[in-house]
C-alpha cells in the first residue's frame, strides 16, 4: 500500500467513524464536535480527488463557519451541561421509519455502485482548480451566483433586523 | 522551475522524507517558543524598567527552559465534572490547528513543507481548527469563566477575520496567485517591491501604496485578534474571567496552550511577512539572496513583527467587549473594504 491508499483508509475512517457518533452519541455537544472530525475527514477524501479548492473551501465554512454556528446554537438555545436527546412516543415511529428509508437507500447505492461501469478521466488532474471554477462561476454560472449572493444577502439583513434593539 | 523544498531533492518523496518534511517546522517552533518565552519576558521587564529574569542562566537566558521544567512537573488536574475526553482533546486540537498552517509557511525558496496553489487560502481556513479547540476546552471545563472565554474568543476570531481576510484578498489580486512561494517570488529585486508599498511595477504604483500600507496594519491588528493577544485578549482577561478558556488547565496542558498561542503569533507573522513584507528575498535586491539567506530574512522578519506583538502587548490597556465589535466591524471592515476596492479598480485599470 502506497501513502495515498493508507491516507485514504484513514480519512474514511474518520468520517465513518466519527460520522457513527454524530448519529449514535446522546450528548448533542459531542455530537456536534464529532461533526469537526468528520468535516475534516471529508476535506482530506476532497484533497485525495485532487479538488484542492473545494477541501479548503469545505474547512473554511463547515469547520469555521456551519460547525461554530451549530455550537453557538447549541450553547445559546440549552442548558450549557447539554441537553439528554431523547425523543417521546413519537421517536419509536421516527426510528422505525429511519431505519426502513436508510436501509433502502443503503442497499440503492451498493446496487448503482456494483452495477454501474466505472472509468477513470484520461485528462491528467488540473494543477490548479480555484483558477477554473473562478472562471466559471463569472461566466456560465453568473445567474446562480449572483441569486445565491442576493440570499446571503437578504439574510444578513434580516438578521440584523431581528437582533438590533426595538424601540417601544 | 525549480524545486521549492530541498528535502525532496535529497530524499525522495518517501515516508522518510515525508517525516523530515514534517518534524522541521516542529523543531523550528520549538526553538522559537523558548526564544519568544525569553523574548516576552525580557521585553515586558524593560518597559516596565525592570531586569527580568537574571538568575538562571548568564543573563537569564535558560529562563525559558526552567519554565518549561516547572510546567511538566506541576500536577495534570482534570475537573471533577469536566466532559473528560474533550477537556483532554482540546490543547492537541488547538496545538493542531496552528501547526498545521506551517505546512505552507514558505521559509526559504528551497523550503516550503507543502507548495500547494492555495497556500494563503489554507493558512486562513486551518485557523478555525484552533477556534473549535477553544470552544472544546472552554466548554468541557464545566467552569462558567472558561465558557465565556471561549465564546467571547470565537465571536472576535469570526469578526476580525473578515478584515484579514480583505488584506489577504487584496494581495491575491495585486499577485493574481494564492500561492505563497510565487507572491514571495514576485516581491523580489528589493524591499520598494513588497506590496506593503504597492508591489512591483512602475511610478504609478504609487496609488496604490496608501492603501496596501493601510491593508498592513489591518492585518495586523486583525492577527492580534486572531492570536487573542493584548489589546484583544478579553477572552483570557484576568480582571474579568481568571483566565478564560483555560483557567482549569494545568501542568502540560497548559503548556500545549500556551505553545499552540506562540505558534500562532508566528504563523500570523509568516503570513504577514510574506505577503506585505517580501518573504524572504532580501531588502537589497541581489544583496544576500539566496536559499540559505532567504530563510535567514524570512525568520528575521517574521522575528521584528513577532516583536512588535510583544511591544503593543506590554504597551496597550485591554478593550472592552464592545469597543472590539465596535473597532472589528465599524471601523476596520469599512476600510478595509474601502482599500479592497482601490486596489481592485488599480489593477484593473493597469
Amino acid at each position: 500500500m502506497d501513502l495515498i491508499t493508507i491516507a485514504f483508509y484513514f480519512f474514511a475512517a474518520l468520517v465513518l467513524g466519527f460520522g457513527g457518533v454524530v448519529v449514535l452519541s446522546k450528548n448533542i455537544m459531542h455530537t456536534a464536535f464529532a461533526l469537526l472530525f468528520t468535516f475534516f475527514g471529508v476535506a482530506g477524501l476532497y484533497v485525495l480527488l485532487y479538488a484542492d479548492f473545494l477541501a479548503i473551501t469545505q474547512i473554511m465554512i463547515y469547520i469555521g463557519g456551519i460547525l461554530v454556528l451549530i455550537i453557538f446554537g447549541v450553547m445559546l438555545t440549552t442548558r450549557i451541561t447539554g441537553v439528554d436527546v431523547k425523543s417521546g412516543k413519537i421517536g419509536k415511529f421516527q426510528l422505525g421509519g429511519a431505519i426502513v428509508f436508510t436501509s433502502l437507500m443503503a442497499i440503492t447505492l451498493v446496487v448503482v455502485f456494483s452495477q454501474t461501469n466505472w472509468y477513470q478521466a484520461e485528462a491528467p488532474a488540473p494543477d490548479s482548480t480555484a483558477e477554473l471554477i473562478g472562471v466559471s462561476l463569472l461566466t456560465n454560472y453568473l445567474l446562480a451566483f449572483e441569486v445565491a449572493s442576493v440570499l446571503l444577502l437578504v439574510a444578513i439583513v434580516g438578521a440584523a433586523f431581528i437582533a438590533r434593539k426595538k424601540h417601544s | 522551475m525549480e524545486s521549492t523544498n530541498f528535502v525532496w531533492d535529497l530524499m525522495g518523496r518517501n515516508l522518510g522524507g515525508v517525516l523530515i518534511v514534517i518534524s522541521l517546522p516542529l523543531f523550528f517552533v520549538l526553538l522559537y517558543a523558548l526564544i519568544a518565552i525569553l523574548a516576552e519576558l525580557k521585553i515586558s521587564a524593560w518597559i516596565q524598567e525592570r531586569l527580568g529574569p537574571m538568575r538562571t542562566g548568564p543573563w537569564g537566558i535558560l529562563q525559558p527552559v526552567a519554565e518549561v521544567i516547572k510546567l511538566l512537573q506541576k500536577e495534570d488536574i482534570t475537573p471533577d465534572q469536566s466532559s473528560k475526553l474533550l477537556y483532554n482533546l482540546a490543547p492537541f486540537i488547538i496545538f493542531t490547528g496552528a501547526y498545521a498552517a506551517f505546512a505552507v509557511i514558505p521559509f526559504s525558496e528551497a523550503f516550503v513543507p507543502a507548495d500547494i496553489n492555495l497556500g494563503l487560502f489554507y493558512v486562513f481556513a486551518i485557523g478555525s481548527i484552533s477556534a473549535m479547540g477553544i470552544v472544546m476546552g472552554g466548554w468541557a471545563s464545566n467552569n462558567k469563566y472558561s465558557l465565556m472565554g471561549a465564546m467571547r474568543s470565537v465571536s472576535q476570531l469570526i469578526s476580525y477575520e473578515i478584515p484579514a481576510a480583505m488584506a489577504i484578498l487584496s494581495v491575491v489580486v495585486l499577485a493574481s496567485s494564492m500561492n505563497m512561494q510565487e507572491i514571495s517570488r514576485a516581491q523580489g529585486g528589493g524591499f520598494w517591491n513588497w506590496y506593503i508599498f504597492g508591489g512591483p511595477g512602475t511610478w504609478t504604483k504609487i496609488w496604490v501604496v496608501p492603501f496596501t500600507f493601510g491593508l498592513t496594519i489591518i492585518y495586523f491588528i486583525a492577527s492580534l485578534a486572531e492570536t487573542n493577544r493584548v489589546p484583544f485578549d478579553i477572552p483570557e482577561g484576568e480582571s474579568e474571567l481568571v483566565a478564560g478558556f483555560h483557567t482549569e488547565y494545568s501542568g502540560m496542558k497548559f503548556a500545549m496552550f500556551f505553545f499552540a498561542e506562540y505558534a500562532n503569533m508566528f504563523v500570523v507573522a509568516a503570513v504577514l511577512t510574506t505577503i506585505f513584507l517580501g518573504g524572504w528575498n532580501s531588502p537589497f535586491g541581489d544583496f544576500m539572496q539566496g536559499p540559505w539567506w532567504g530563510s535567514f530574512w524570512f525568520i528575521l522578519k517574521s522575528f521584528v513583527v513577532v516583536l512588535f506583538q510583544i511591544w503593543i502587548r506590554w504597551t496597550l490597556p485591554r478593550f472592552r467587549v464592545d469597543q472590539l465589535m465596535y473597532v472589528g466591524w465599524k471601523v476596520l471592515l469599512p476600510l478595509s473594504f474601502v482599500c479592497f476596492m482601490a486596489i481592485s479598480l488599480f489593477v484593473m485599470l493597469k
